[in-house]
């Protein structure tokens, strides 16, 4: 503190303001009540955040990062309500602050990004509208005039041009961004001394992201805001937080400067997510043995990871290998000029594919990277004949597919299988695990009752889940149990192409790395050709051999994983990449 | 500059102690297998409301397939003028109608028409409902647009006025049967839509896709994947028409139109006792009283079935 001589009192403010943290949580406590009673949400979190700092919390979900932030604002769901422990912002005991006191705290003094852009616009009211409800409701500005110039300026703020023709528009007008920043300049519209973000960007394309949160970083230095954002995303958070709290099962397992936990992470469990994260991973190491990798540094024993490296190069090495010998044979999947037009009501026509072309050899992973609404989805689609091609050639396994019906198609279906996104839409809620397993082999009359049960075991034990699971239901299990269970249901008529259209996309960082490093084991077992499709280029890096970058219907660029990520041709392609969150961190390690 | 000298948070490790690392996503088998259907089962068990309206619906079946067991005195032949709008007597024990016929028998022995007309118009409306609802729902395009517009023409007649001219045209075949025909012909289109909408959602899931590229056939897709998962709103509303139908069916016999006077039905003993009803009000009170419990059972059974077989007011506890 540099010193101010024009008298004792102000400098006294000063020092007193500064030294006390805006928001200090001490021992706080969340619970709900359930059927089974009060169950504990939050357990003793500590968390002090000083003015002008950016914190961000970090958790898998369910740790308790968003019940942590909900209750912050007094906005926690349903049942949820604060059992112990203090929220102090400026000394202000939020935890114990009236329904009332509270309406006026938030917005003025604290402001809030919702996670999902796209619910939490109302599509009714136009963007004017709810800027200007946001506005009074902070009494920021009264009067119909100054309401309206400030919600110009809000929008302004927000990075929106043409704010006054926009104040006119509805949310299905803009785009999941654009929503995003207006919710931005909303939340930062009363000047709040604290602005929480949950999940603000993770429902937006990577090169949105890193726009947003430029501008989001950016305003609110300029505000001098103090930011609290919460995250599932290690890379994001270090490299946009100065702090970091990383939360498991509702207690804050390790927190202080992010640099340092990356860097030098203490409690087992950062370890595991340091380890896990692929945007963070190293760039050398190929497919499965860069998973091996994490796999290796997850482990405790130093001694039995650094034996481990040696594997990693003959790992490599065989990989290297079999991608070569896989080069010589006849490629499992040749794409040549693949096009699919959707006709659109009213205006004409929509090229969501257009001429893309590619091989895939046999036994080998190429990923198909995109942002949302690139045409990678509808490749996938075509290919397995849920969609039909408007022009182009595909061929499976030396089989031309716009020739294929009826009892062919059939047939060929048993060789190519997908496994999908949505890990809770994927599988039937009322049949058992058993009998989706087992649907393949009935719809394909393979074996008998005994031989059919036999094979569930099988896979379920190649998917690492318990035979007891076979009685049970899709309810029962976590996304990542399902994504096994959906795993080998694919593989149950031994079939030689996957194709896994965003498999792990919505799954856990640690859990993804766990089924990344399933698939890579199945793929070296069974050797087995996938198309990965994915909007996340950090997980191609430690699944794929080949890279296929997808942009509006084109493929920009192709080449080996490694190829693409040292020496990128295009600068799309160098968007992407640069847009990987945490890219940059040198881990030291 | 402030950066340098903003007080900075220390490196936190919380101890290992208190933070037990649990293995990543294990499997925990505990308890017994649940899916939607057992879970409903579960919930419904412990709400008293699904006791008390199964324990009443019990009753009204046995009485309408054993009435004898109930009363000994026949509701019709033994009518004697002399009691008309009688007071109760020994072995009479609700009285008797201006006709002089006992009015506890004919109650009883009124309770099978309402529960068969209840029971064969839902059995209509389920079917014809799940059909068009189904196909519409599930193959779309112009069968959709087709069954869709069939359904809103029957949908634009209220069944009450339909089945108004049904009967009044073929009254001279009223019975059971045709009474239920004529109102369950036009009270199908609602069943329809909301499976339609059900089916409409589920057809999309990413488990439909995943049959399709299993080489399942469209139909097998239909019955074994999304119906199933479509049918839960289906047997809540039916639970209620089961309802409806039984006053549909009251309704029409009291405008004349229903039932012949002959056929026992609470709806022709109200409908017969309007004339009485500043004299003798408990002879149109007691038989609809009856009406009304059989129909509250079946609307509280609904409610019960809704709220445990609807996700989101199941998320809300």
């Amino acid at each position: 503190m540099t010193e101010i001589v024009n008298g004792t009192d102000v400098q006294q403010t000063i020092v007193s303001s500064d030294e006390r943290p805006l928001l200090e949580i001490k021992d706080l406590e969340v619970g709900f009540n359930t059927q089974d009673g009060l169950v504990k949400a939050l357990n003793g979190v500590n968390i002090t955040l000083y003015r002008g700092q950016s914190l961000a919390i970090v958790g898998e979900s369910g740790s308790g990062k968003s019940t942590t932030a909900h209750a912050i604002i007094n906005l926690l769901p349903g049942t949820g309500h604060i059992t112990g422990g203090q929220i102090l912002l400026d000394g202000q005991d939020l935890a114990k602050t009236s329904e009332k006191e509270m309406e006026a705290i938030r917005g003025r003094k604290i402001g809030f990004v919702p996670q999902d852009p796209m619910s939490n616009l109302n599509p009714v009211w136009s963007i004017g509208f709810q800027v200007e409800e946001a506005i009074k409701a902070n009494g920021i500005a009264t009067g119909r005039k100054e309401v309206k110039a400030r919600a110009i300026e809000v929008l302004k703020q927000a990075g929106l041009g043409d704010a006054e023709r926009r104040l006119k528009q509805f949310p299905h007008q803009f785009s999941g961004g654009m929503r995003q920043r207006v919710l931005i300049g909303m939340g930062l519209a009363a000047d709040p001394q604290l602005l929480i973000a949950d999940e603000p960007t993770s429902a937006l394309d990577v090169t949105v992201q890193r726009v947003i949160l430029d501008h989001l970083e950016s305003l609110t230095r300029e505000l001098g805001t103090t930011l609290l954002f919460i995250t599932h995303d290690l890379g994001l958070a270090a490299e946009r937080a100065e702090q970091l709290v990383v939360m498991y099962k509702g207690r804050v397992v390790e927190s202080g400067p992010s640099v340092e936990i990356l860097q030098n992470p203490q409690h087992p469990y950062t370890q595991r997510l340091v380890a896990a994260a692929p945007s963070l991973a190293s760039r050398r190491i190929q497919s499965s043995g860069g998973i091996a990798a994490a796999e290796a540094s997850i482990s405790e024993d130093a001694s039995h990871a650094a034996g481990e490296t040696i594997d990693l190069i003959a790992t490599a090495e065989a990989r290297a290998e079999a991608i070569e010998a896989a080069a010589s044979a006849p490629p499992a999947i040749i794409v040549e000029d693949l096009t699919k037009v959707f006709k659109i009501r009213g205006s004409g026509e929509f090229t969501a594919v257009d001429k893309v072309s590619f091989q895939i050899p046999k036994g080998t992973t190429m990923a198909l990277v995109g942002e949302s609404g690139s045409g990678k989805s509808t490749v996938a689609k075509m290919l397995l004949k849920l969609e039909e091609a408007t022009s182009g050639k595909m061929v499976v396994g030396g089989r031309d597919l716009a020739t294929v019906t009826g009892k062919e198609l059939f047939e060929l279906r048993s060789r190519m299988q997908p496994v999908f996104q949505d890990p809770y839409g994927s599988l039937n809620p009322l049949r058992n695990i058993g009998n989706t397993i087992a649907e393949p082999l009935h719809t394909h009359k393979v074996g008998t009752k005994a031989s059919r049960r036999a094979r569930t075991y099988e896979l379920l034990d190649q998917v690492s889940l318990p035979r007891t699971l076979v009685g049970r239901y899709p309810n029962e299990l976590s996304g990542g149990q399902r994504q096994r269970v959906a795993i080998a249901r694919a593989l149950a008529l031994k079939p030689e192409i996957v194709v896994l259209d965003e498999a792990v996309s919505a799954l856990d960082v640690l859990v993804q790395a766990q089924i990344l490093r399933l698939l890579a084991d199945l793929q070296g077992e069974l050797g087995l050709t996938y198309l990965f499709i994915t909007h996340d280029l950090a997980v191609v890096r430690v699944i794929a051999d080949h890279v296929c970058v997808m942009q509006r219907g084109k493929i920009v660029e192709a080449a080996t994983t490694d190829e693409v990520f040292d020496n990128p041709k295009e600068q799309y392609t160098k968007d992407l990449l640069a847009a990987i969150p945490g890219a940059n961190i040198e881990l030291g390690a | 500059m402030p950066s340098n000298t903003r007080p900075t948070q220390a490196h936190y490790v919380a101890p290992l102690e208190e933070t037990p690392l649990v293995a990543i996503d294990s499997v925990t088998t505990e308890g017994k297998p649940s899916n939607l259907w057992r879970d409903a089962w579960r919930d419904v068990r412990k709400r008293p409301m699904f006791w008390i309206s199964s324990a009443l619906i019990l009753l009204i079946v046995i009485v309408a397939l054993f009435p004898d067991l109930f009363t000994q005195v026949p509701p019709n032949n033994d009518c004697q003028l002399s009691n008309s709008n009688g007071a109760p007597t020994t072995g009479h024990p609700l009285g008797f109608t201006r006709q002089g016929c006992d009015i506890y028998s004919r109650i009883i022995h009124g309770t099978s028409t309402s529960l068969a007309v209840g029971l064969i118009v839902t059995f209509l409306v389920a079917v014809l409902g799940i059909i068009f609802g189904a196909l519409a729902g599930f193959y779309g395009g112009w069968v959709d647009g087709l069954l869709s517009r069939l359904g809103d023409i029957f949908f634009s007649i209220p069944y009450i006025l339909a089945a108004v001219v049904i009967m009044s045209v073929f009254s001279q075949y009223a019975n059971v049967w045709v009474i239920s025909l004529a109102i369950g012909i036009f009270a199908w289109p609602a069943t329809a839509r909301v499976l339609r909408a059900e089916v409409f959602r589920v057809r999309n899931a990413d488990f439909v896709m995943a049959a399709t590229a299993l080489g399942v056939s469209r139909f097998r897709i239909l019955v074994r994947h999304v119906l199933p998962n479509s049918i839960a709103p289906v047997i809540v509303i039916t639970t209620i028409s089961l309802a409806s139908a039984i006053v549909a069916e009251a309704t029409l016999s009291f405008l004349g139109v229903g039932l012949p006077p002959s056929t026992m039905s609470w709806g022709n003993d109200i409908s017969q006792a309007q004339v009485t009803l500043s004299t003798a009000p408990q002879v149109l009170i007691l038989p609809s009283i009856a009406l009304s419990v059989t129909v509250l059972s079946f609307i509280m059974l609904g409610e019960v079935a809704r709220d445990a077989l609807d996700p989101k007011a199941r998320a809300q506890r």
